[in-house]
């Protein structure tokens, strides 16, 4: 365990420092939450007078839905790293030393919850700015940017797996593609639960996408639903350890066909 | 962590038969044996996709066979792959030097993943970074750095953790002639003076011939013939003697000049003005050559002596020659 944490710290630190380098892309990472923020929040402004609407202001029903979309892309991107790996050969000079699997998932996963925690503060500041307001308190708050790590930690491992298996960047972008886009229009993201057809509602209740907002929203209502956050929170780590293993496992793969 | 091996007199590297056929069907390995004594350069020579590769592969835990066995430094490959990685370095064919870190920091993390720290790692690092005349780009990034240099900080890599064997796989391909002949030095010096067992994969025929103690020829997944390269060569039983004549004479008055030298010279032949025959020793052929031409008023413009290449072994083994075999491997 202590090893696990050791090795995995020293590869998170690699990762860091090869992202500080080039600290635009932090930037660019948060263009497009800043868009959806700023421009959704003005476009759809008039949503909330629609009848069964929850909030009264639209930025506040939007600030939890960007942060954790905004999770989903980064995290999506996670295996990007794998494939640039391989072709360099680095992975498999990492494969032959005595480092363990679960170290490599593992610094992988504490480099994207740490870019996660960055843009999600930045996200959730600029919400601030444009006018949100949040009266759930700072543990709920707490509690919300845990489980946006954990739908980062299942994202980011389900995109490592397919960069080891698939080892193609194109794997990867249709990874961020095909899955981040549906699963967030498949949830409460941009509309609440009661005014999403039925189908929908139905498929958001086992979208691990909607789990996260729903803690998010507990975050604006002076009156948390706390059974909603644990159960929710239960839900997101499973999967999250799930997905995570499953992408210790993809090393077997990918050693099978060097 | 260095030190003699398991026990003495047991090969550093013990290869049994390996067999590995990828998915698609391509037979990489067709039943691979060989052994390394221990503190020894052993060669793997042959042309792309041969299978050197695969082996290296294979026996650094990268990959595992279909079937075989192979131990290194006495460790089971299959059974304790994790043993194995520990004493163990690896070189891989392409550099796998990590562009956006600097020199010094991908040195460091490597010893890290060894489980080296503090101050032991520190001085391990400038050490190799000394040695490797890279001091002074070690804080820049590898991206910045030359092949040569690429290269240097692969080796550099791969001995971080002081191993026993080291693998080196084509360590030379791409390098220019000054940074080879430099390679070429560091691995004479890690084997002469710290005892490294070292196997080493290349497609020069030279390569092989100047550092390997033991070369092993690999043609399409199979080792076709090995020993050491001096043997090898020994078996194509003489030299080459190549005698350029002061004027075309014909061939028989030549072998008849040549006919008191008996069994000594073989395979006489004359074309034009060159008169090309194999010897066991060409140094102790030469003056009776000379002394017999002389004697039947064969005037002689110039004298060549050649020892067989590996490239004449590689050509008697697998019947073809090597660099024909290279460009057709490649395509």
């Amino acid at each position: 365990m202590t090893t696990m944490v050791v090795q995995g710290s020293h590869l998170m630190v690699r990762l860091l420092r090869a992202m500080l380098r080039q600290p635009y892309y932090l930037a660019v990472s948060l263009t497009q939450p800043i868009i959806w923020l700023l421009l959704f929040g003005q476009l759809f402004k008039n949503v909330t007078e629609i009848p069964g609407f929850a909030t009264s202001s639209y930025i506040d029903f939007l600030t939890p839905g960007v942060v954790v979309m905004t999770a989903m892309y980064s995290n999506g991107w996670s295996g990007m790293n794998y494939v640039v790996d391989i072709e360099r050969g680095v992975l498999d000079r990492f494969l032959i030393s005595p480092v363990r699997r679960e170290s490599l998932i593992g610094g992988q996963l504490a480099y994207n919850a740490v870019l996660t925690l960055v843009q999600s503060f930045i996200i959730i500041a600029l919400g601030l700015i444009a006018g949100a307001r949040f009266h759930g308190g700072p543990l709920v708050m707490a509690l919300f940017i845990v489980a946006v790590l954990l739908l980062g930690m299942a994202f980011s491992s389900f995109s490592d797996a397919m960069g080891l298996l698939l080892r193609q960047e194109a794997s990867v972008v249709a990874v961020v593609n095909f899955v981040v886009l549906p699963l967030s229009f498949l949830s409460t993201v941009f509309m609440p639960a009661g005014l999403l057809p039925h189908w929908i509602r139905v498929v958001a209740r086992f979208n691990p996408v909607n789990w996260a907002v729903e803690v998010g929203r507990q975050t604006l209502t002076g009156n948390v639903d706390w059974t909603l956050v644990g159960s929710h929170l239960g839900y997101l780590a499973a999967l999250a350890l799930a997905l995570a293993w499953l992408a210790t496992r993809a090393f077997r793969s990918y050693q099978r066909s060097v | 962590m260095t030190g003699p091996g398991p026990s003495n007199g047991s090969p550093a590297i013990d290869v049994w038969d390996l067999v590995k056929t990828y998915r698609g069907g391509v037979q990489a390995l067709r039943g691979v044996s060989f052994q390394v004594e221990a503190g020894s350069v052993f060669a793997l020579l042959g042309p792309n996709g041969a299978g050197k590769s695969t082996t290296v592969k294979i026996l650094t835990t990268l990959s595992r066979p279909d079937s075989g066995t192979a131990r290194v430094a006495g460790i089971d490959v299959l059974r304790d792959p994790f043993k194995v990685r520990c004493v163990i370095g690896c070189v891989a064919q392409k550099s796998t030097t990590d562009l956006e870190a600097t020199g010094k920091e991908s040195l460091t993390l490597q010893g890290q993943l060894y489980g080296f720290s503090g101050p032991s790692l520190r001085s391990r690092v400038s050490d190799l970074l000394e040695r490797f005349a890279l001091t002074e780009a070690a804080n820049r990034l590898t991206r910045t750095y030359s092949g040569g240099m690429q290269r240097k900080l692969d080796v550099a890599m791969g001995l971080i953790n002081r191993p026993r064997v080291l693998f080196l796989d084509e360590p030379t391909t791409g390098l220019d002639p000054e940074t080879r002949a430099g390679m070429w030095g560091e691995i004479r010096r890690l084997s002469h003076e710290e005892g490294l067992t070292i196997l080493l994969t290349t497609h020069y025929l030279e390569e092989a011939d100047r550092l390997a103690g033991c070369v092993a020829i690999v043609d399409r997944g199979r080792i076709v013939v090995q020993g050491p390269p001096e043997e090898l060569k020994a078996e194509l039983r003489g030299d080459a003697v190549h005698v350029e004549l002061a004027e075309p004479t014909p061939q028989e008055r030549v072998q008849n000049a040549l006919r008191s030298l008996g069994d000594s010279l073989r395979d006489v032949a004359v074309d034009g003005r060159m008169l090309h025959a194999r010897a066991d020793s060409g140094a102790e052929a030469v003056p009776a050559v000379l002394g017999a031409l002389d004697s039947e008023g064969i005037v002689v413009a110039s004298v060549t002596v050649a020892r067989p290449s590996l490239d004449d072994v590689y050509l008697r083994y697998t019947g073809r020659s090597f660099k024909d075999a290279d460009q057709e491997e490649s395509r």
